[in-house]
């Protein structure tokens, strides 16, 4: 897994790429988490994700429910085929905010 | 990466790349009795294969194999591009990390809850925060339909939900590899019905290899890439469905359509087991 991080106007922005297992969601849900607590928006960019195992998804879950509790914005943008079908198997493509581009994730707050 | 619409010949040639399971020439004994004879079969990574075959075909023991809980007489198994014929201790419990089983009788710890159960390799096996891991546990409860069932302890399970509940605790790591053992047995047929969708999604959404031994014909012939079909310890055939279903061996036959057989298979093996005389 690689990530970078960047501010992209009230968010901050996460964007991810290559696979995301057991041994890399602990780095994610650190970041996330980290976030979250500094109390910023966040959205998580998954175009490049080619594989997300279901710690990579908990690590995602655990952030919504801090967001939302925080009253924060939390939203996944550009979901991969792979990310999607994961999001589908748990039916959890209905409960996370999910963008198909980065625009349109923006252009809610406007 | 999955290989999951083959159920050609073309794909057959290009799965032979990606090999997760092969074994060659399996032969194992329980006292002199041969159980599996010459038993060889090769599967690939992001197939669904089907093992079917009559009680005492060998599905079980050859599963047990491929899992390395039995040793063979000789012979070679490949699991994950690793020969476990003569891996140690130490060996098989690295690659076991890396495989999911769900037992035919679900093998749930009975003093603890539901969710306990489900999250323990995830406890055993990995520096997961605990947060994580009682998430892992509820999505894979939701997968299997027990979503809000995780505080129950298994004596409060129906057969159906344990079968279900072991089947969250084998998907629990994400594992490469994932053995069912009589998944649809005693489930009625709506879950079973579910429970064939489940695999194929979990095949599809995280490139799992899925070994199903089962002798529920509708349920192979749904989810299955590719059938081996075992009796007295020998393969009958490896086809996709349809070459299986337009086989013209007459004990492939007879399965399909639940014909009992009219003689013994062997009347050498069987004159012996009845006068006891080698």
């Amino acid at each position: 897994m690689k990530f970078s991080t960047r501010s992209e106007g009230a968010y901050q922005l996460i964007a991810l790429s290559g696979e995301i297992d057991l041994h890399h969601s602990p780095q994610l849900r650190e970041e996330i988490l980290k976030t979250l607590k500094a109390k910023q928006n966040l959205l998580i960019e998954l175009s490049a994700v080619e594989y997300i195992d279901s710690s990579g998804i908990a690590s995602m879950i655990e952030g919504l429910q801090l967001a939302n509790s925080s009253k924060l914005k939390f939203a996944l943008v550009n979901a991969s085929q792979a990310v999607m079908q994961v999001l589908q198997l748990a039916r959890l493509d209905t409960i996370f905010p999910i963008y198909p581009s980065l625009e349109a994730a923006l252009s809610q707050d406007s | 990466m999955a290989n999951h619409a083959c159920k050609t010949a073309v794909c057959e040639e290009s799965h032979e790349t990606n090999v997760a399971i092969e074994v060659k020439d399996l032969v194992t004994h329980y006292g002199e009795r041969a159980i599996l004879n010459k038993v060889s079969l090769s599967i690939s990574e992001g197939e669904i294969r089907v093992i079917m075959g009559g009680s005492g075909s060998g599905k079980s023991t050859l599963m047990r194999h491929i899992l390395g809980l039995n040793r063979a007489t000789s012979g070679t198994i490949r699991v994950l591009g690793n020969d476990i014929t003569g891996a140690s201790q130490r060996e098989m419990y690295a690659l076991r990390k890396q495989i999911g089983v769900s037992f035919q009788g679900g093998a749930l710890l009975s003093s603890i809850s539901t969710i306990e159960n489900v999250l323990l390799p995830l406890r055993e096996h990995t520096q997961l925060d605990e947060e994580t891991i009682k998430i892992m546990a509820r999505m894979k409860l939701e997968m299997v339909n027990m979503g809000g069932s995780e505080a129950l302890m298994p004596s409060e399970l129906s057969g159906g939900m344990a079968k279900r509940a072991a089947l969250a605790r084998a998907l629990i790591t994400d594992p490469k590899l994932l053995f069912f053992d009589e998944p649809s047995a005693g489930l009625d047929p709506v879950v079973s019905a579910e429970l064939d969708e489940l695999i194929l999604r979990l095949r599809d959404a995280l490139h799992m290899t899925i070994v199903v031994v089962t002798h529920e014909l509708e349920s192979a012939f749904k989810i299955a890439d590719r059938i081996t079909v075992l009796d007295q310890g020998v393969i009958l055939m490896t086809g996709t469905v349809d070459e299986i279903r337009n086989s013209d061996n007459s004990d492939i036959q007879n399965m399909i359509h639940r014909r009992p057989r009219k003689t013994p298979a062997n009347t050498g093996d069987y004159l012996q087991r009845l006068t006891a005389r080698k």
